[in-house]
C-alpha cells in the first residue's frame, strides 16, 4: 500500500528539511516546468487526477482552479493561500504534514502558483501551531536560498514569493472568505458570495484558498502522473487520505490510507478497536461539523462521493468516536458550546441561535428539560439550516445535533424522564480512571 | 473678547475635554491626525517593518503587529494599541476591533505564563474537565483568571490539534498531551 504523503516522515516526528526532501525527489518536477509542462498542463493533470479538497468540503480542485481568470488580460497579482487554520475539533492531519515535511507544502504552493500564474502565496497558519510555524519558516528560508522561491524557475519567467501568516485564533478563520479578511488584517467575518474568491479574493484579486493536505497532493500528481494517482484510491476520488481517530479507542492516531477505506477497517484494524470496557455507539467521520454515523454505516467507503445524502459528508476524515460510557447529550452540548463561542457574531441566526441551542442542551444535562425543549432543538436544526445563515458555521453545527436527535433520541428522552443525565456519576468516575 | 479669541478658547476647552476622554475611553488621537510620539522600541519597530513587507498594504500586518508587540510586552494595553495603530496608519478604534476579535490577542494583563486548556470534544471525552479542576485545586484559579502571584493565567482554547493524545494543553508555546491531573504539578515545574 502506497503512502506518498507520509512514507518519508520520521517516526519520531522530527522534521525533514531541504537536503532530505530533495534526496527523496522533492522539487525535481519543477525542472520540467517551462519545457515539458506549461501552466495549463499542470491544471489539466490536477483536474484529471480526481483530487478533491481535503479541508472538509471535498470540492474538486481542478474545477475550483478552472474559475480563475487566465491569460494576458487576467488581473495581476493573483494569490494562492494555504488554509492551515486547522481548528476543526478532532482534526490534526495538517499539523502532522507541516511539522514533518514542511517543504512539501512549499513545493505544492509553487506548483499551484505556476499552474494559475499566481505569483504570491500565503500560508495561513493557526496561531497555536508554533512548531509548524518554526519549521515552515525554516523551509521557506531554505527554498529562497536555493532559488525555488523569489527567482524565476529555470526555463520560465515564473517567479513565486511565499509568506507565512501566523493567525491569532478563532475557528471562523477556517472559512475561506473569513480567512481572506483575516489575512487582510480585518475581523474574520465571512464575505458574501458571489463574487467567489477565485475571481475577487484577497485585496480584490483572484485567489485560490486550498487546504494544506490538498496542496501536499499536488507534487505527487505531477511527479507520478494521474493514472498512478487515481490507482491509489479505492473509489473514483483520487489519491490517499490522512485519516485519524480520537476518543476511547485502543490506539488513537493517524494513518495515510487509500481514499474509500471503511470506518470499520479504520477503527478495528488501525485503531485497535474500542478501548477496554467501552462499546461503540457512533462516530463523527471528520471533525464536528459532520453528522453522526452509527453501526450500520461502518462499511461505507470514507470518501467524498460515496456517502448517501442522509449520512452527510466525510468532512476532514479524522473521526471522533462516541462510546457507551459517554453521554451523547453531553457530547453534543460540548460541540454546541464550541460553535456558540466560535460564531463570529456577524449574522443573527448563528449569533443568537447557537447559544440558545447550547442552553437547551444544558437544560437536558441539568434535568430541567421538557418535551417542548426537544421540539425546540428540532426547530433549530431547520432555522439554522443551509440558506438561513451567512456562512456554513451554523449549518455545520446542526449536522451533529440533527443526527444525534435521530440516532440517540431515546437518550434525550431519558434525560427528561429521570430529570438529569443518566451518565453523570458514572462518566465522571470513568474519566478519572482513563 | 473678540469673536476670534472666543473660538480659540472653545478650541482649547475642546482639546482638554478630548484629552480627558481619550484617557477614559480610548478615543484615539491618531484618528484626528494629531501628533503623538510613537513609543515602539527599536526592536519592535524593526520587527513591524519586516512584517509589513509581506503585505501590499500596511494594515495587512495588523495581526502580526499585535502579536509581535504582545510578545515583547505580555499584553496589548491601550497605549500599545495606539503605538501600533499609529505605525499602521489606521485608527485605534479600527485596530481595537481586530484586537478584541482574536482570542490570542490579550487586551488585559496576563500572568508570566499562560496555560491554554483544550476543551473541545476529543479532550472532553478524555477528561479535560478534570484537568481544569486540578488546576483550580493546585493554583486557586478559574478559567479566565490569573493567580494572585502573577505566575499563571488559565484560558480555555479550541481544539489544539493533538486529539490522538487527549487531553491536551498548551503552556506558552509548549504542547502537552495525555495530561492526567496527577501530572499537572510536574508539568508546571518548568513555569515559575
Amino acid at each position: 500500500m502506497e503512502r506518498p504523503l507520509t512514507k518519508y516522515l520520521h517516526p519520531d516526528g522530527s522534521p525533514r528539511f531541504l537536503r532530505e526532501y530533495v534526496a527523496t525527489g522533492g522539487y525535481r518536477s519543477l525542472q520540467r516546468f517551462g519545457t515539458e509542462l506549461a501552466p495549463k498542463d499542470v491544471q489539466r493533470l490536477v483536474g484529471e487526477s480526481g483530487l478533491r479538497g481535503r479541508g472538509g468540503g471535498g470540492f474538486p480542485t481542478g474545477t475550483k482552479w478552472s474559475f480563475v481568470p487566465m491569460g494576458p488580460d487576467a488581473p495581476k497579482p493573483k494569490y494562492i493561500v494555504a488554509n492551515g487554520d486547522e481548528m476543526e475539533p478532532g482534526t490534526f492531519k495538517d499539523r502532522v504534514l507541516m511539522e514533518g515535511d514542511p517543504h512539501g507544502l512549499v513545493e505544492g504552493m509553487i506548483m499551484a502558483g505556476y499552474a494559475l500564474d499566481a505569483e504570491v502565496g500565503y500560508i495561513f497558519l493557526r496561531g497555536e501551531y508554533h512548531l509548524s510555524a518554526q519549521r515552515l519558516n525554516q523551509a521557506i528560508a531554505e527554498a529562497y536560498a536555493e532559488g525555488y522561491l523569489g527567482k524565476p524557475l529555470p526555463g520560465t519567467t515564473f517567479r513565486f514569493d511565499l509568506h507565512l501568516h501566523s493567525s491569532a485564533g478563532r475557528y471562523i478563520c477556517g472559512e475561506e472568505t473569513a480567512l481572506i479578511n483575516a489575512l487582510e488584517g480585518k475581523r474574520a467575518v465571512p464575505r458574501a458570495k458571489p463574487p467567489f474568491p477565485q475571481t475577487v479574493g484577497l485585496w480584490g484579486q483572484p485567489t485560490i484558498v486550498q487546504n494544506v493536505e490538498t496542496l501536499y497532493n499536488i507534487p505527487q500528481i505531477i511527479n507520478h502522473g494521474t493514472d498512478w494517482y487515481r490507482r491509489l484510491s479505492r473509489t473514483k476520488d483520487g489519491g490517499t487520505k490522512i485519516y485519524g481517530i480520537s476518543g476511547r479507542v485502543t490506539n488513537p492516531g493517524w494513518w495515510e490510507l487509500p481514499l474509500g477505506t471503511t470506518a470499520r477497517e479504520l477503527l478495528e484494524r488501525h485503531g485497535g478497536g474500542m478501548a477496554d470496557g467501552v462499546r461503540f455507539r457512533g462516530l463523527l467521520p471528520g471533525g464536528i461539523s459532520t453528522s453522526f454515523m452509527i453501526e450500520e454505516h461502518l462499511d461505507l467507503p470514507l470518501d467524498f462521493s460515496s456517502f448517501p445524502p442522509d449520512v452527510g459528508r466525510l468532512g476532514t476524515g479524522t473521526m471522533i468516536i462516541l462510546d457507551d460510557q459517554t453521554c451523547p447529550v453531553g457530547f453534543v452540548l460540548n460541540l454546541e458550546k464550541f460553535f456558540a463561542r466560535e460564531s463570529c457574531g456577524w449574522c443573527t441566526p448563528c449569533r443568537e441561535g447557537l447559544p440558545w441551542v447550547a442552553k437547551l442542551l444544558m437544560a437536558f444535562e441539568e434535568g430541567r428539560a421538557t418535551s417542548d425543549d426537544l421540539s425546540l432543538l428540532e426547530m433549530h436544526t431547520k432555522w439554522l439550516a443551509p440558506g438561513h445563515t451567512f456562512c456554513g458555521l451554523a449549518p455545520g453545527a446542526m449536522a451533529p445535533l440533527q443526527s444525534a436527535l435521530k440516532y440517540f433520541r431515546e437518550d434525550f428522552e431519558r434525560h427528561i424522564a429521570i430529570g438529569g443525565c443518566p451518565w453523570s456519576k458514572k462518566s465522571a468516575q470513568q474519566r478519572v480512571l482513563v | 473678547m473678540s469673536e476670534r479669541s472666543e473660538s480659540c478658547e472653545k478650541g482649547e476647552k475642546w482639546k482638554e475635554t478630548r484629552r480627558l476622554v481619550s484617557h477614559l475611553s480610548l478615543v484615539s488621537s491618531v484618528s484626528h491626525k494629531q501628533t503623538r510620539w510613537t513609543m515602539l522600541t527599536d526592536t519592535e519597530r524593526r520587527e513591524l517593518e519586516d512584517a509589513v513587507k509581506h503585505y501590499p498594504e500596511k494594515r495587512g500586518a495588523a495581526i502580526d503587529a499585535l502579536l509581535t508587540v504582545q510578545r515583547h510586552r505580555g499584553w496589548i494595553s491601550d497605549e500599545s494599541l495606539l503605538d501600533i495603530a499609529q505605525f499602521l496608519e489606521i485608527t485605534a478604534e479600527d485596530l481595537d476591533s481586530i484586537a478584541t476579535f482574536y482570542n490570542l490577542v490579550f487586551r488585559k494583563p496576563v500572568g508570566r505564563h499562560v496555560a491554554f486548556v483544550c476543551d473541545s470534544i476529543s479532550c472532553w471525552i478524555k477528561g479535560c474537565e478534570q484537568v481544569q479542576e486540578q488546576i483550580k485545586n493546585l493554583y486557586d484559579v478559574d478559567l479566565g483568571q490569573t493567580t494572585s502571584d502573577g505566575r499563571l493565567t488559565v484560558l480555555p482554547i479550541a481544539c489544539l490539534g493533538h486529539c490522538e493524545r487527549a487531553p491536551a494543553m498548551m503552556i506558552d508555546q509548549d504542547v502537552y498531551g495525555e495530561v492526567a491531573p496527577e501530572k499537572m504539578e510536574n508539568i508546571m515545574e518548568k513555569y515559575k
